[in-house]
């Protein structure tokens, strides 16, 4: 007997849902997007609302953002089945698709935003360094320059203002691309586990937790390998703002589920059958429990309780963990989640991780550690780093 | 360094977006399929690409162009409905070139069970055996012609096409009841079912004969009041070949 | 090739008939021999009018024949299908034919349409079953006291608003003028979004042309005035396919004798498959 017919699912499923159809990469595509968009509101918050506590991680926010933007179409484009067609999406975009729109949103935030955001804040430096640094480097920061080099202090001023404009353009970009990532998802009524009007904003909030929560691990590593001091005023705000952030998240998912039970609509038994035999680790026990419970725990403890800054340090770094892979979770518990029982309400499917191909596990990871090398590269082309010097100047070496 | 009262910049970002818009209308133009959006959002070709996707199944009417006694044999039989290819096998391209392909024909047991084995799933009325037990071995032809599938007995027992009911009836109280207790059964209605309708009982004498409390009947048997019957009919509330018995 | 004439033949076009009847002979004045011939020289050129769009001239109604003078537009067809699901026997031919006539993969796991046994129990949930899509028959019977069991024939609902078409990030799947939802397999960039999207499990990637793939009403047969396949070779018309904008449909007389319910009428799709005497079970 052909072993795949051995029906590892129970209960009936329709025999086109044999397979899923959005397996890791569609896992890692919101989650990647999620950090872009948080960190990316992060680096808003010192800009525009002008936390100053947070100007250490302002501009290796925008970098981090920037890197994970570079990766993210990556997972998308990868699972499509003909990756040479994609272009169509920007060629012939289906206006009534919120994925056409994907291509639009994409370009926009990162040729509009990020990379205008991050031009106009390293201007000045870029300027110097293409006129100071040695040879190969010297005509990469020549071309980054885009020929504009006037570094008036009217240029300057300039900069600064557009780059307050853009950032204030870039907070609703922000909520939209992450917004419009739920919406993807929420907007397919075919699927009950998706399909509600919360899913987009429970994403955008999802989001700003993980980009707080990633800027905070590469500043608390970053400065690790530096060997440089971390600036705990600047941890403590951060770690604020996480709390405040995930608290709103971790209301809205129990609106959500609340909701749900309370509604009890048809789905309801299939989908209280899907937590309890198919999601119940990723999702009560690392989405809920690890992901968000004990992060608020331990936030609450290290910013409001009495401890030591080393205690403390160690707090944020642990919840910063937990935080990825709650929120990690989060997307798979949506996404594979979500194609685990049937349409026919009657059954549940099993999916098992490759570890090898395009949709495997090793891929995944390989996806996952590319924008850490990204990031070394635009940090090591445009540090970010600050170190105690006064706000506006020159901080780092050029090569 | 200004470019009149206009920043530097600005300057610079304005060409790069004109070349980013202009590369984009460039590729629009270049890339976009001549067709597409003719008739909505999809490219009008494809819709005349799949009409020429080619044909399996040539339809009954193509087959009867030819093989006139055979349609004109199975039209007047049980199996008119059923369509040449269903037995035989997609023929567009017999079709095409009779003399060199050729169907296929199942002359043993493997086709004709899909449709009458007995399965309780299936509507009643529609002739089913037991595969297993139902000549054992032999081929279907050779007692049945496929053409004009009558069988060569008529079938005695009403479980040739009602095994569902028959099935049921027997764990039944009412086994030991034969199915002419209570339907008329036409002698032509096992060789022509349409034409001679069985009857149903149409009040409740059919059960007061036994049921009644007035009647003459084993003790086992439950008997009721006619108050019991009043405004309802007994198979309102008792499925006949299945009653509940005695508690 | 034009496509001015996509709705094909016309009204009246689910009388079935092979490709055969386009060239009108007097049969009886040969024998078969001599009409195979004709048929061989007749076919090609019988075809090639085909591909340029002309109706069947055995087909065409009054109406079809006034367009080819270039006047009014004869109304386009809209395809539906009736599936009555009392008249099921479950045997599976359907979709045994839709996979040799679509070339659909071997495998369970891909269909365009199957057959799904319903049983319900004295007790309890009911227990719905399509081993290899029904193909094979329904070998084993489950060991429950029944209450009532039947077979439910599934396919492409073609639904007049549908989810698949809205969610198409580059109209690689669209709605038809004649209202068949179909896929374009040059342009799908197998995104997997429609699949997603449809509620009713009908569509697959298929494995070897990694595009979406569904049921197409067997379009390239229906604009030729065959039946689809699945409805050529269902023994019990239970399913019956036709055209909602002509009187004269089959299709009509099954919608107005029979209670017809949709799949999922709540989502709003608005089905093109209609199900006559369906149990509420069915979804």
């Amino acid at each position: 007997m052909d072993p795949s017919l051995l029906e590892p699912s129970t209960g009936y499923i329709y025999p086109n849902e044999y397979f899923l159809q959005w397996e890791l990469l569609i896992v890692l595509y919101p989650y990647i997007t999620g950090l872009v968009a948080g960190a990316f509101i992060l680096a808003s918050l010192e800009r525009v609302f002008k936390v100053k506590a947070l100007w250490p991680v302002y501009r290796l926010a925008l970098l981090s953002a920037l890197a994970f933007m570079i990766v993210a179409p990556l997972p998308l484009l990868a699972h499509l089945g003909h990756p040479e067609r994609s272009l169509e999406m920007f060629l012939t975009p289906h206006t009534t698709s919120a994925m056409a729109m994907f291509g639009f949103v994409y370009a926009w935030y990162l040729l509009v935003v990020l990379l205008l955001e991050v031009w106009f804040d390293y201007r000045r430096e870029i300027v110097i360094w293409s006129q100071e640094s040695k040879a190969p480097w010297r005509y990469v920061y020549k071309a980054l320059t885009l020929g504009a080099t006037d570094i008036s202090d009217a240029a300057i001023k300039f900069d600064d203002r557009a780059g307050r404009l853009i950032t204030i353009i870039g907070i609703p970009s922000a909520f939209l691309l992450h917004g419009y990532v739920g919406f993807i998802f929420g907007s397919v009524k075919a699927n009950p586990w998706w399909s509600s009007v919360l899913m987009p904003v429970v994403f955008l909030f999802s989001a700003i937790v993980s980009g707080m929560a990633i800027v905070m691990l590469i500043y608390m590593v970053t400065s690790w390998i530096r060997w440089k001091p971390i600036d705990m005023a600047c941890l403590n705000k951060l770690g604020e703002f996480l709390l405040y952030a995930l608290i709103v998240d971790f209301s809205l998912e129990l609106l959500d589920f609340i909701h749900r039970l309370y509604e009890s609509e048809e789905s309801i038994h299939i989908l209280s059958q899907l937590i309890t035999d198919r999601l119940f680790i990723s999702l009560v026990i690392l989405q809920v429990l690890m992901g968000a419970l004990i992060p608020i725990f331990g936030l609450v403890a290290a910013r409001f309780g009495r401890l030591p800054d080393e205690m403390r340090r160690m707090i944020y770094f642990l919840v910063g963990i937990l935080i990825q892979v709650g929120i990690f979770s989060m997307r798979w518990n949506v996404v594979v989640g979500g194609q685990m029982f049937s349409k026919s309400l009657r059954g549940l499917t099993v999916y098992k991780v490759h570890l090898f191909g395009l949709e495997g596990l090793l891929f995944t990871i390989g996806l996952l550690l590319l924008p850490v090398v990204i990031l070394y590269v635009l940090v090591k082309l445009l540090p970010p780093w600050i170190d105690g010097q006064e706000d506006g100047a020159l901080a780092a070496q050029p090569h | 360094m200004k470019t009149g009262r206009i920043p530097q910049q600005v300057v610079v970002l304005s060409v790069i977006a004109v070349v980013v818009v202009a590369g984009f209308f460039g590729m629009r133009a270049l890339f976009v399929p001549e067709s597409f959006g003719k008739y909505g959002h999809y490219r009008a070709d494809s819709v005349d690409a799949i009409r020429k996707l080619p044909i399996q199944y040539g339809g009954a009417k193509a087959c009867a162009e030819c093989h006139d006694e055979v349609a004109a044999t199975k039209s007047q039989g049980f199996h008119r409905g059923v369509s040449c290819e269903v037995c035989h096998g997609p023929a567009a391209a017999h079709i095409e070139d009779p003399g060199t392909i050729k169907p296929t024909a199942p002359r043993q047991r493997e086709l004709c069970p899909l449709c009458h084995n007995y399965s309780p799933s299936r509507p009643t009325g529609f002739p089913q055996i037991l595969t297993a037990q139902h000549n054992p071995g032999k081929p279907c032809m050779s007692c049945h012609k496929p053409h004009d599938p009558v069988p060569p007995n008529a079938p005695k027992e009403c479980s040739a096409c009602h095994r569902g009911i028959w099935s049921q009836k027997l764990v039944s109280p009412h086994a030991s009841l034969e199915c002419s207790t209570c339907h008329e059964v036409p002698k032509e209605h096992s060789v022509d079912p349409r034409g001679f309708v069985v009857s149903k009982p149409t009040g409740n004498q059919a059960c007061e004969r036994c049921h009644s409390n007035a009647a003459l009947a084993a003790s086992a048997i439950p008997q009721v009041t006619s108050e019991h019957t009043a405004r309802y009919l007994c198979w309102d509330c008792h499925y006949p070949h299945f009653p509940e018995g005695k508690k | 090739m034009s496509l001015d004439k996509e709705q094909g033949p016309g009204p009246g076009i689910v009388t079935t008939a092979g490709p055969a009847s386009t060239v009108e002979v007097d049969t009886a004045a040969m024998d078969r021999r001599q009409f195979f011939d004709l048929c061989k020289k007749a076919l090609p050129a019988g075809m090639a009018l085909l591909a340029a769009g002309t109706p069947i001239s055995g087909l065409a109604s009054a109406e079809t024949e006034a367009a080819a003078g270039a006047l009014p537009e004869p109304k386009m067809p809209s395809y539906a299908m009736a599936i009555d699901v009392e008249k099921c026997i479950g045997c599976g031919r359907c979709a045994a034919a839709c996979k040799a006539e679509n070339k659909v993969p071997p495998s369970p796991h891909y269909v365009r349409t199957w057959v799904e046994r319903y049983v319900v129990p004295r007790e309890g949930e009911a227990l719905v079953d399509s081993p290899n899509a029904g193909i094979d028959g329904f070998p084993d019977q489950p060991e429950v006291d029944i209450l009532k069991t039947f077979f439910a024939p599934k396919l492409c609902n073609q639904c007049a608003n549908p989810p698949c078409v809205q969610v198409c990030p580059v109209g690689a799947t669209f709605q038809t003028r004649d209202g068949v939802v179909l896929v374009d397999d040059d342009y799908c960039v197998g995104c997997r979004y429609c699949i997603q999207a449809c509620p009713y499990g009908a569509r697959y990637l298929h494995p070897e042309k990694l595009v979406a793939d569904k049921c197409t009403f067997c379009y390239h047969r229906i604009t030729q005035g065959l039946l689809p396949a699945c409805v050529e070779v269902c023994p019990t018309e239970a399913r019956v396919f036709g055209d909602l904008n002509s009187r004269s449909s089959p299709i009509q007389r099954v919608l107005r004798f029979n209670p017809i319910m949709s799949l999922k009428a709540e989502l709003n799709t608005r089905p093109k498959v209609f199900y006559a005497n369906a149990d509420q079970e069915i979804r």
